[in-house]
């Protein structure tokens, strides 16, 4: 490693040290000769180690015929750990007198101190060069992501029925991905993703020019055939030509599910539908290569609960370490096997990551687009948003036996959220546990006081709040019941609603202030 | 959608005696099983275990679960082997939870329950 650094030093600087003898007559200084590696008298001044008449040096040498034309006589060889990094070129003493014992003993001593300094000054400046560049690397790659984080949408669109969802990740390297949402006239929306070839600001600019052409284009045409067209047609002139643009650009009817879509040589999307995943596929050349292109434009439809995901192509063409490709078919088993939405993205990434191992670094940007038809109307009510929202709210008098409406109540709401089976079971015993503890312990029985229940629902989970009107006295922490001691009579029999709520929900929180207990239940969404 | 009112029924078949169990199990059914255990044990020697039916039970709750403790409980002190078939997967599961089941065996169906010696 350090000789391959020294050596294109070397070449790179092409050091040499010269010297008249007598710095009073500058005009004897003669121009450095560069002494190349392979010239053979690098290595016989290597070899030879201190100072050489060159009337004595006898070899086919490019470098010791130009020395010799200046009129050098004494070459004074400098080396540092081994490797030649300079030499002092003496010319004729002034005296005229041949250099003496005395001056080469001289010469000799002063190239043994002179050389490990040059050679410290080489790596410092070397190190401080290297600096520089890491510098100017990071500088242009934080431009890129910035360029491209300006440029990327800022918030999702929300649209009724519609559930989108997007990820991007850059490599360090900031390739040249991108998407885009464009608002149309009516129900309508553009959906554009897009990859630049190259990466780094090149691409990052390349991807702000397409960006801005889609968007100036699809406001003035429907067609999206006639969009890419057109916006193939303006870039030309603004792209490098070495470069090129793939990107995929449908008009999505949001009121019918209706996509109309071309291609311009991007990776297909996929369709998750009942029959199974389907690809949209259209005939087209990327962006920026050839003028007057005609694109493919089909048409397909989006039916409730089907969802379509977008991708660049830093997924598939993802390496292991063994350096096989992560490939379509995987990507579209993925598809099969989740519903869409941050569900679809979160498998994906998983999958990536374990497909790549851990520790090695990304090498290509990642885009995910996903656009989820939802399947009811409740659904698109609690898709949006991190935080969840409030969806329903029942009371119930503290009445023995309201546990069981509270639990019918909330299994209905639980019911058009998707909850079914083993997991509707056990929300229902959860509510009906918890709110039993809220009419017996917070509420002591009493009919006029009121079992309140709040249902909060986002995209992934649905959380069940449920309040008394005791409070002061916190409600304590689940434990495990002891059934040896109960059978034995040591221990009462009862005392097993709070170990079974905590045992049938994803997650159990309990709180207290001066009025109030609340039992928070939380279910996620999926895995029914 | 109130619960079903309790009742507990007592058989005497072969293998032992079955206790038909109807509606829901919580403390108010405490009672009647009581009772019906007494009644399946009356003139059936200690060897002869008591088979709980839940195929009609829909819904038990905690005071339900400290009902079952407490007959298996007295079943224990008898020297008497509970069994109980029946019960819903999600039933099933609130048993292995609350390890009901380490002490009472599950069954599938009544003739298993009952051909066990």
């Amino acid at each position: 490693m350090a000789v391959k650094n020294l050596r294109r030093l070397r070449r790179g600087e092409r050091r040499q040290q010269t010297d008249s003898g007598f710095p009073s007559t500058p005009t004897d200084v003669v121009e450095a000769v560069p002494i190349d590696d392979n010239d053979p008298l690098f290595t016989f001044l290597l070899a030879t180690g201190g100072p050489i008449e060159v009337e004595r040096i006898n070899l086919e040498s490019p470098a010791l015929s130009e020395i010799r034309a200046q009129g050098v006589q004494l070459i004074v060889p400098l080396i540092a750990q081994g490797d030649l990094i300079g030499t002092l070129n003496l010319g004729r003493r002034l005296s005229d007198q041949p250099y003496s014992t005395d001056d080469r003993k001289l010469l000799a001593g002063l190239a043994g101190q002179v050389a490990p300094a040059i050679r410290v000054a080489q790596l410092v400046r070397q190190q401080e060069a290297e600096a520089k560049e890491r510098e100017r690397i990071d500088q242009e790659l934080r431009v890129a992501s910035l360029i491209q984080q300006t440029l990327l949408p800022k918030e999702l669109p929300r649209l009724t029925g519609w559930d989108i969802e997007a990820y991007y990740q850059s490599a360090r390297a900031v390739g040249g991905d991108f998407y885009d949402f464009i608002p149309l006239s009516g129900d309508r929306i553009g959906l554009v993703i897009g990859d630049v070839t190259d990466k780094g600001v090149p691409a990052a600019l390349v991807m702000a020019t397409t960006r801005t052409t889609l968007r100036g284009v699809a406001a003035h045409t429907d067609d999206p055939g006639e969009v890419l067209f057109r916006a193939n047609n303006s870039l030309i002139p603004e792209i490098p030509p070495a470069m090129f643009v793939t990107c995929l650009y449908g008009v999505l009817n949001t009121e019918t599910g209706e996509l109309v879509y071309a291609n311009a040589g991007h990776n297909l999307p996929y369709v998750r539908t009942a029959s199974g995943v389907t690809e949209l596929r259209a005939r087209g050349m990327p962006l920026g290569l050839l003028p007057d292109m005609n694109y493919e434009v089909l048409t397909a439809r989006v039916e409730l609960g089907e969802t379509m995901l977008l991708t660049s192509d830093g997924i598939v063409e993802a390496h292991s370490t063994d350096g096989e490709m992560f490939g379509f078919p995987r990507l579209q088993k993925l598809v099969a096997g989740h519903e869409g939405g941050p569900d679809l993205i979160s498998a994906i990434l998983d999958e990536l990551h374990r497909f790549q191992g851990f520790d090695s670094e990304q090498e290509d940007d990642v885009t995910m687009v996903t656009v989820r038809r939802l399947s009811s109307a409740l659904e698109s009510a609690t898709a949006f948003g991190d935080e969840p929202s409030s969806i329903a709210r029942f009371t119930f008098p503290s009445a023995s036996g309201n546990e069981r409406k509270a639990m019918d109540a909330v299994a209905d709401v639980a019911q058009g959220l998707g909850f079914a089976g083993e997991r509707l079971e056990r929300l229902k015993t959860a509510v009906s546990e918890a709110t039993m503890n809220a009419i017996e312990h917070g509420n002591k029985g009493d009919p006029a006081l009121l079992v309140e229940i709040d249902l909060l629902a986002n995209a992934q989970k649905l959380l069940v709040r449920i309040r008394d009107q005791g409070g002061g006295k916190p409600i304590g922490a689940p434990v495990v019941p002891d059934i040896e001691a109960k059978l034995a009579g040591e221990q009462s029999p009862r005392g097993w609603g709070l170990f079974l709520i905590e045992q049938m929900v994803d997650a159990m929180r309990t709180s207290v202030d001066g009025h109030h207990h609340v039992i928070e239940l939380e279910m996620s969404r999926g895995g029914n | 959608m109130p619960g079903t009112p309790f009742s507990a029924t007592v058989r005497h078949e072969d293998g032992g005696s079955v206790i038909d169990l109807v509606g829901d199990i919580d403390r108010n059914a405490g009672d009647g099983l009581t009772a019906a255990y007494q009644e399946a044990t009356l003139g059936r020697d200690q060897g002869s275990p008591v088979v709980l039916s839940f195929r009609d039970v829909d819904y038990i709750n905690s005071t339900g679960i400290a009902v079952i403790v407490t007959l298996l409980a007295k079943a224990r002190a008898d020297g008497r082997s509970l069994r109980a078939w029946g019960l819903s997967p999600h039933y099933q599961e609130i048993f292995q939870i609350t390890r009901l089941a380490d002490f009472m065996t599950l069954f599938e169906t009544e003739p298993q329950a009952l051909a066990v010696s």
